[in-house]
């Protein structure tokens, strides 16, 4: 039998975990507002970098980076490290479990048997926590499932250290220590301060809302770059970046509205929760392009009306999150 | 979104329900266990024919004598060139030379069981093309 573990089912892996390491530690913040607090909410649309022939589109930073800023908004001391040998790698984090802490790993989902065939891709940043281990069994807390899961040795060893972009190369992590009284709403403030910018001040076209606003352009023109195929998959890659497991629905914007409601009450600035109004809304939007996306997927729909439906729809959104973003930088 | 919209529609076999946030009744928004949504279930699909199709290309070439088994376990284990090579330790030129058939009849074991460890199968199921495709 493993040891108690508050196992808590979450909207992205990455935030999900350093909510659980946070929470074995003593430390309760909610997934939702660690997500706010490392500023995850973002998007980058990259014409030029692909991914299985695909441009790259994401809602979210770089992995890794929500970490990086939670720790550093929260000056929480975090030990990452790297292995060259898969062997050390292992033994550091047997260590680790014998003497009774938690680590959070960065994994390949692929090799995760855990995970059904459909969801298995070729992804090295899947975060999750492990907490035991009982012979060749770990036990782990993967926050995007409702249940503890459990790998052997060999298949988590080759999840960590598995090749390609983004390789993981054993990443492991974990606090090493915890202060008693974190300072959140200033942590809040600098978040959304730091995030609206971002979004709205980007110094090149591709991100923030001028990454929105470029995709909408690009849209129309894919059945022409791309035929009439392919642009499909375009649009397809896009929804699933959108609403694939990991994001909590509406890439992120939900769960970021769940930050903002929850911020409100941390830092007593009513416009706070005026915001989160507002980003729901936007949510809802954005499923809306979800929705024409994954029906034109469906109906083999080439038609160039479809297309301008979808930029509009991008374009509507663009415009929606920009007055979010001002209103947040002047209200903050 | 309301909680009580959060789609229930099941496609994924053998994964339980997905986190979703949404708004509860008192106007929270909330972790809401999702079963699944229609949207999901097409965009994934239509990423699995892209790579069942191209498993499917690899299969025909293999066939006809025109790319090695290799070619065919690349597009199973959803590799490229570079992933295999750095998974195989192998420089890409020289997998990319091994994918065709009578460069790949002439390699050598070691070779072979780098690639075959790399693919997670054994030398001599690398030599041909399997009775049927393996689940990843």
């Amino acid at each position: 039998m493993p040891r108690d573990f508050d196992h808590r089912h979450s909207g992205h892996c990455e935030t999900g975990t350093v909510s659980a390491l946070f929470r074995d530690c003593g430390m309760d913040i909610s997934e939702a507002l660690l997500f706010g607090i490392g500023g995850g909410l973002f998007f980058v649309h990259l014409p030029f970098l692909k991914m299985g022939d695909i441009p790259l589109t994401a809602y979210r930073d770089a992995p890794g980076t929500i970490i990086k800023n939670v720790c550093k908004r929260l000056k929480i001391p975090m030990k990452y490290r790297k292995f060259r040998s898969e062997k050390e790698g292992m033994d550091v984090m047997d260590e680790m479990l014998s003497s009774g802490n938690a680590v959070g790993l960065r994994t390949s989902v692929y090799y995760l048997p855990y995970f059904p065939p459909d969801m298995r891709f070729q992804f090295n940043a899947h975060h999750l926590v492990v907490f035991d281990r009982e012979d060749d069994d770990y036990f782990i807390s993967d926050p995007v499932f409702d249940h503890i899961v459990t790998c052997s040795y060999d298949d988590l060893r080759r999840s960590r250290f598995a090749k390609g972009t983004f390789a993981p190369k054993g990443y492991m992590f974990y606090p090493s220590s915890l202060p008693q009284n974190p300072d959140l709403s200033g942590a809040i403030r600098k978040s959304i301060a730091y995030m609206s910018k971002r979004m709205l001040y980007a110094p090149i076209p591709f991100i923030g809302i001028r990454g929105i606003r470029y995709l909408s352009k690009r849209v129309r023109k894919w059945p022409a770059l791309f035929g009439s195929e392919k642009a499909l998959v375009n649009v397809g890659t896009v929804v699933r970046m959108q609403e694939e497991i990991g994001t909590g629905g509406a890439g992120f914007r939900y769960m970021y509205t769940a930050f903002l409601q929850e911020a409100a009450e941390i830092t007593r600035n009513k416009a706070l929760s005026e915001a989160s109004q507002m980003m729901a809304e936007t949510g809802d939007k954005w499923r809306e392009f979800a929705v024409i996306g994954a029906r034109m997927c469906k109906t083999n729909d080439h038609s160039q009306e479809s297309y301008n439906a979808l930029s509009d729809k991008i374009m509507e959104v663009s415009k929606r999150e920009e007055e979010i973003y001002r209103f947040l930088k002047k209200n903050i | 979104m309301k909680a009580k919209d959060v789609p229930q529609e099941e496609w994924i076999k053998g994964y339980g329900t997905r986190a979703c946030y949404a708004e509860d009744e008192n106007g929270k928004y909330v972790v809401v266990q999702s079963k699944g949504w229609e949207v999901e279930k097409i965009v994934n699909s239509q990423a699995h024919n892209v790579i069942k199709n191209r498993i499917e290309e690899a299969k025909k070439e293999v066939e006809q004598g025109k790319a090695s088994p290799l070619r065919y376990y690349m597009e199973i284990n959803q590799m490229d060139l570079s992933l295999l090579a750095s998974n195989a330790g192998i420089w890409k030129w020289r997998v990319k030379r091994h994918l065709k058939a009578e460069v790949f009849r002439r390699l050598n074991r070691s070779t072979l069981q780098k690639y075959a460890h790399a693919l997670r199968i054994s030398v001599n199921e690398l030599l041909n093309l399997p009775k049927s495709d393996p689940a990843p």
